[in-house]
């Protein structure tokens, strides 16, 4: 009888190793490997052909701390997330509420919204391009009708981080309104009835009791959104190369430049690990902290 | 003005793209009194309930609440509360956060806040759990939430719309004596959804029938089972329903009328003796009674009660007599005559 017990539990403990395996398997090739190799290959020096590559421990990190472009290029990246995350899902969530209220051509109006998350990046940082060029583009011809002076956008060290700023929000917000909207539906439609026989006013209605029941849907955004401001740079290559004067470079499209345009492979690496780590501590205070005071339906 | 009713209902109607909702619906409802409005699903009951209390606006018609035209008014102007079916609770609040919701958004001091919601957790038999969340309630818990809810902020009209049809059998019935104990003590009036005519006999003073979106009867508990106002009430109040005989099936009493029998005026008469010859389709042991339904040629729901366990097998031929006096008429249309038959 023992045994049978025995070799059932044992069975089970397979099965669930075996249903555990493939995301495991892919997990480890595509991301655990990945990670560790590159914290490895960050602590070695540069090899050239006279001086082949040595470990150096953490030399390529304070080398980095030394950087003075490394310091403006993170200022930037905060900036940037700074902005984009909280603008992006305060816009979704008020697109979102917008177009699940009974509104005539409901249909066309989340279509619209929706439509930039559909346009690849690359060309909807072309049609930015399009909207910021000088002189020719639609905000100068715009500004032209008042007698504006013609703005470079891209071309200025002042405007250039907020004009890619600008295309990120408008890139994201319509894909986080998705998920905003998906949960509107999940919210009962007698809890509004309820509360308007309570005789709260709209306003009361969505502070108390819509926006509580969507801070879960709000932390996946925010997450995504965190994620998003670091991984999110395919613009920067069409619309200002990290220009001018590193006034727009993202930390990602510094990595790259490191990797591809100067192959200094260690010093990417290096910065890689430290992204990793930040967004690791971020992700962490999100699901722990914010989390806890999230009710789940 | 003393006689004036609570709540009017004037030719109330409301349609949804030309298709029926409810139609004609004229009713007074006295304060203090338990109005239960019943029907079959579709009949426009909730719609009835909704209209009164503002989550609808009639398209045609008037309503008054103590005497105020309120047919346009938002649900919050009414002064009313509500029950609904699912408890419409709010997930993520707890249970005393759920109760003085309306008293908060209302600007209701904090002091008395807490007072009021003592005295209805109280009531409601909630104390001790103020801090759960909905979803660590069981059924009859979150049913209660709903009630304390309704009645914490003392509003003298209550609408309940189906409150029990999310509770197991033995728990309804002991929700319901709450539920008419706290009409009592409160004094406040009810209007009660329901599709179950138990629960709308045993509760309320005053039913109202409905179907296909017109009120078919509005009358006591007696009036609804003893004074059945056409053949469609006959069949839907009582437990077994009114037994219909189709005209010519029984002696020619009344030519051209239908007649409706209760199953407790029915007997089974020794053979030769009986009005009516039947077939027995089935027996059903209730504990204190046994239900034997019978089948007849133009005969609908024919049954016959007997006391005790008394099987009767499938298929035996069994004869039935009973008093004319026990008699419904209904003429060629299903409404009640009030002719009284002659004794045999």
């Amino acid at each position: 009888m023992n045994k049978r017990v025995n070799l059932e539990r044992r069975r089970q403990a397979i099965y669930g190793w075996l249903l555990l395996s493939p995301a495991a398997v892919m997990l480890s090739i595509f991301a655990f490997y990945p990670s560790a190799a590159t914290f490895w290959s960050s602590l070695f020096s540069r090899g050239t052909r006279r001086r082949p590559s040595e470990f150096i421990a953490l030399e390529n990190y304070s080398d980095l701390f030394a950087d003075p472009t490394f310091w403006v290029v993170l200022k930037n990246n905060l900036l940037y997330a700074a902005v984009t995350i909280p603008v992006s899902i305060v816009i979704a969530l008020a697109m979102a509420l917008w177009a699940n209220s009974k509104i005539p051509a409901r249909g066309f109006v989340r279509t619209a919204y929706f439509t930039p998350t559909v346009l690849p990046m690359i060309a909807a940082a072309n049609l930015w391009l399009f909207f910021y060029t000088p002189g020719l583009g639609v905000l100068d011809q715009i500004g032209g009708l008042f007698g504006l002076p013609s703005i470079n956008w891209l071309g200025q060290p002042q405007t250039a981080l907020w004009a890619v700023i600008i295309v990120t929000i408008w890139k994201e917000a319509g894909f986080f309104m998705i998920f905003y909207l998906a949960a509107l539906q999940t919210i009962p439609e007698d809890l509004k009835e309820a509360s308007d026989i309570e005789g709260a006013s709209r306003w009361t209605y969505t502070r108390r009791i819509v926006l509580p029941l969507l801070m879960p849907t709000t932390l996946f955004i925010m997450v995504n959104a965190t994620i998003n401001s670091v991984k999110l740079i395919d613009h920067l290559f069409i619309l200002t190369k990290g220009g001018p004067s590193d006034a727009s470079k993202l930390i990602l499209y510094y990595i790259w430049e490191m990797a591809f345009a100067f192959f200094d492979a260690p010093h990417a690496a290096a910065m890689t690990i430290l992204v990793l780590g930040v967004l690791c501590i971020v992700a962490a205070v999100q699901l722990f902290f914010i989390d806890r005071r999230t009710h789940y339906q | 003005m003393d006689t004036k009713p609570f709540v009017v209902l004037q030719d109330v109607a409301k349609r949804w793209n030309g298709q029926l909702g409810v139609e004609e619906i004229s009713l007074d409802i006295d304060e203090g009194s338990f109005v239960a409005l019943l029907g079959p699903s579709g009949c426009g009951k909730s719609t009835t309930l909704r209209l009164l209390a503002g989550l609808e606006i009639p398209d045609e018609g008037q309503i008054l609440i103590e005497g105020r035209d309120v047919t346009t008014s938002a649900a919050s102007a009414r002064n009313l509360s509500m029950v609904f079916q699912s408890y419409a609770l709010f997930p993520h609040l707890s249970v005393a956060e759920n109760v003085i919701f309306g008293l908060k958004v209302r600007g209701v001091p904090r002091a008395e806040r807490r007072e009021k919601m003592a005295r209805a957790l109280e009531i409601t038999g909630l104390g001790g759990l103020e801090h759960r969340k909905p979803s660590e309630l069981s059924g009859g818990q979150r049913q209660r939430v709903a009630l304390a809810r309704a009645i914490v902020a003392g509003q003298r009209l209550c609408l309940m719309d189906e409150p029990l049809s999310n509770l197991d059998a033995k728990l309804r019935n002991s929700v319901r004596k709450d539920i008419k104990k706290l009409q009592r003590d409160l004094g406040i009036t009810v209007v009660y959804v329901t599709h179950d005519q138990t629960e709308a006999m045993s509760l309320a003073d005053k039913i109202v029938l409905m179907r296909e979106g017109r009120i078919q009867q509005i009358g006591s508990p007696d009036d609804l089972y003893n004074r059945p106002a056409n053949t469609f009430v006959a069949e839907f109040v009582g437990a077994p329903p009114m037994a219909l005989i189709e005209p010519g099936i029984v002696e020619d009493l009344s030519p051209g009328r239908t007649l409706g029998i209760r199953a407790e005026n029915v007997e089974i008469a020794k053979k030769g003796k009986g009005r009516l010859s039947c077939i027995v389709s089935e027996a059903e042991f209730l504990g204190n009674e046994t239900l034997i339904g019978l089948e007849h040629k133009g005969v609908r729901g024919l049954t016959v009660m007997k006391p005790g366990l008394s099987l009767v097998p499938v298929g035996e031929r069994v004869e039935v007599t009973f008093n004319n006096q026990d008699l419904h008429v209904f003429d060629e249309v299903g409404r009640r005559v009030s002719e009284q038959l002659t004794e045999k």
